[in-house]
């Protein structure tokens, strides 16, 4: 049975919602963008903060429109006079103590207060008394900073913990203007998603500790991407600035994460912008890796392949990479002969899981690689010459390589264990660089953009694998650009039937099987 | 004279009901208002006194409510404008602090009143206090802020001379409480 609808005149613009749809959802619909603070489509309705009044014909009073259901026939003004009124004195009430921090405020540039300032108040103070004076930069945790003085005691934080995270931790004391929020006594706000109250957050009164008075919001851009952090594949943005990402927030897809990512995710930005991470080709010669010209590198892995039996080659694809890079990787080494195959994959003993989104397999396209049919690393045989992206442990590496003449090619993006044992190294992107796809534990294929552009002479795993087919004298795989190579996985993998980058979208397209 | 908890028929005149049930005022002391329901009631005068009955229209009819039957007499000592800051500083105190209007509503005219109380305002200190009330009125989960609006407008609408002699500095009864307790 579907849910009656019921007819509401919204501004005079007459339109059918499910009944019972609350009157900021159904304004929104009717094109009314009804101003909020405390009200959350994710969260209980608290009706605290009162900035959502609005005018409902045969009512004597003003009601919040987040704690109003539709009825059939209700007419409503959400900006007649007395509207417009009530939301300028809300306001005004709002910043009687507000600090207004602004020039010192993270969140100044993406902050609610100043937006509806802006567009609903713009009159000048007329409180001329001392405000009400809390504390600043307290660590509610280990990744999120209060400033009391900045709270405007929506409770939204607060309701997330109890019914998102599903730990209470945080709580208002006092009373009147003296109201403040808090952690409970011996608690800490330490639950795997507490920096999500930092984004629901009307003000900049929970801010990140790490994001911190590193960038003003109005120099950074955004980009969609996918997590990397495990095999939920949370939807997320990059923002970042002049090559350097800053901070990832998650990005609605209700069939992964809805609104939400996980504190852990939120860091698997930082090996981009590290200190170790790979620029340039190296060969190993006399002994040491050194940098070399990129057709040298080229040259010496087609002199290598030209020179061992092909059953002594061995391709190890990568959970940590993408479907385009896995297939491009293992449809070269497929046109020149390569029939082992293998993938790694990040282990980790005991990780962290829970029954929401955080996912034990710490890889995010796990999925991708078996979809190419390929299996885990097993060490079963001892291989000549060995390309593997990623890096792998010399411990295991050591296990699958011949004593002697042996040669180990590696694409990596950072330095590594595996890269100290390579011959050949070719740089690649991080994830935050790489446009291409994951897919999720649901086999969902999600698209992940590329913030900025690699450094230096890094470069996809299809780019290389497109040099080395030429320098192979092969035609295929050669492609020009990542869409090619999609299409090319789309054909040629039957379970990646109907992948493109339109149907990926945004939100994702899961495999048929 | 004699505050207590009475029990009286409906509608004797409440004049009567002050003067005779309870005793009156202290001797040569004159009637100034009376909050007739609460705390929370809009005050009435003492002509407005002389005019009602204890009934719930005729109480009605002056704009106030006979609410809890809470009784409050101020005779011509009490300043009006430290009444109201009394109330202020009450019902700030008494602010749960959910709703935004009546957390900073009631706070921001307890502190303006304040001010006020020690003749340190202006004209226009009188319409912030009425603004204060008038915009926090009606839009709160409970009936708080409206607890300090309704004695707000009627104070200042009723008394706004007393509020005006603030401005002016020139309250005698508040100077004289202001040196009694240097
Ligand atoms: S929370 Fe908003 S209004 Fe307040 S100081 Fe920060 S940017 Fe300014
Ligand atoms: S810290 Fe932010 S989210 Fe929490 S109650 Fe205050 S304003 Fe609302
Ligand atoms: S749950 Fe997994 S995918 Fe989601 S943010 Fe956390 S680590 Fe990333
Ligand atoms: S959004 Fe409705 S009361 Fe806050």
């Amino acid at each position: 049975m579907s849910t009656p609808l019921a007819k509401v005149t919204i501004d005079g613009k007459e339109l059918e919602v499910p009944a019972g749809t609350n009157l900021i959802e159904a304004a929104k619909k009717a094109g009314s963008a009804i101003p909020h603070y405390c009200y959350h489509e994710k969260l209980s309705i608290a009706g605290n903060c009162r900035i959502c009044l609005v005018d409902i014909e045969k009512t004597p009073k003003l009601s919040i429109a987040c704690n109003t259901k539709v009825t059939d026939g209700m007419v409503v003004h959400t900006n007649n006079q007395k509207v417009l009124e009530a939301r300028q004195s809300v306001l005004e009430f709002i910043l009687v103590n507000h600090p207004i921090d602004c020039p010192v405020c993270d969140q100044a540039g993406e902050c609610k207060l100043q937006d509806y300032y802006m567009k609903h108040d713009l009159k000048a103070s007329r409180m001329k008394e001392e405000k009400v004076h809390k504390d600043k930069a307290i660590a509610l945790g280990p990744n999120v900073m209060l400033d009391q003085e900045r709270c405007i005691l929506c409770s939204r934080c607060i309701r997330f913990c109890k019914e998102i995270a599903e730990e209470d931790q945080l709580c208002f004391s006092e009373r009147g203007n003296h109201n403040e929020l808090t952690v409970y006594p011996g608690k800490k706000l330490d639950n795997p998603y507490a920096m999500n109250t930092i984004d629901i957050c009307p003000v900049g009164a929970l801010t990140s500790k790490d994001f911190r008075f590193k960038q003003r919001v109005w120099f950074l851009k955004e980009v969609d991407s996918v997590c990397p952090g495990c095999a939920t594949g949370c939807n997320i943005k990059i923002s970042h600035n002049k090559g350097v990402a800053y901070r990832l927030l998650p990005r609605q897809n209700e069939a992964v994460n809805e609104t939400w990512m996980c504190d852990g995710g939120r860091f698997t930005f930082k090996p981009t912008n590290a200190e170790n991470r790979l620029r340039h080709p190296m060969v190993r010669s006399e002994g040491a890796l050194k940098v070399v010209r990129q057709e040298k590198a080229i040259e010496d892995i087609a002199k290598v392949l030209a020179a061992v039996p092909v059953s002594s080659i061995l391709g190890i694809a990568s959970a940590q990479f993408t479907n385009e890079s896995n297939f491009a990787f293992w449809k070269f080494l497929k046109e020149v002969g390569v029939t082992d195959f293998y993938y790694q994959a990040l282990e980790v003993s005991n990780p962290s899981q829970d029954d929401y989104l955080i996912h034990p397999d710490k890889n995010p396209n796990r999925a991708g690689v078996e979809a190419l049919g390929l299996k885990a690393l097993v060490e079963d045989k001892r291989y000549q010459l060995i390309f593997i992206l990623g890096d792998l442990p010399s411990a295991r590496l050591q296990k699958i390589l011949l004593d002697r003449q042996r040669t180990v090619v590696v694409f990596s993006s950072h330095e590594g264990e595996g890269v100290e044992l390579a011959d050949i190294v070719l740089p690649v992107p991080t994830w935050v660089e790489e446009n291409g796809t994951f897919t999720n534990k649901q086999k969902r294929v999600q698209r992940i953009l590329p913030a900025f552009s690699a450094p230096a002479e890094n470069k996809s795993v299809w780019e290389w694998t497109s040099l080395l087919a030429k320098a192979c004298k092969k035609e295929k795989p050669v492609y020009q650009q990542i869409n090619e190579v999609m299409a090319d996985l789309s054909e040629t993998i039957p379970d990646f039937k109907g992948v493109n980058p339109d149907k990926v979208g945004n939100q994702g397209f899961v495999l048929m099987s | 004279m004699r505050p207590g908890v009475y029990e009286v028929e409906m509608g004797i005149p409440m004049r009567k009901f002050i003067n005779e049930t309870c005793g009156g005022l202290k001797a040569g002391k004159i009637l100034k208002a009376v909050v007739p329901g609460g705390s929370s009631m809009p005050v009435l005068t003492a002509q407005e006194v002389e005019e009602v009955n204890l009934d719930y229209e005729a109480i009605a009819s002056k704009g106030s409510l006979l609410g809890s039957g809470g009784m409050i007499v101020i005779d011509e000592d009490t300043c009006m404008v430290w009444a109201l800051e009394n109330l202020a500083r009450f019902y700030s105190h008494e602010s749960c602090g959910q709703c935004s209007p009546c957390r900073e509503g009631t706070g921001w005219a307890y502190k303006v009143l304040k001010r006020m109380v020690h003749f340190d305002c202006t004209a226009e200190d009188i319409e912030l206090v009425l603004d204060i009330g008038k915009k926090m009125a009606g839009k709160t989960i409970c009936v708080l802020a409206d607890s300090l609006a309704m004695p707000i407008a009627s104070y200042i609408g009723k008394f706004r001379a007393e509020f005006e002699s603030h401005v002016r500095k020139d309250c005698v009864r508040c100077q004289k409480r202001m040196e009694a307790s240097h």
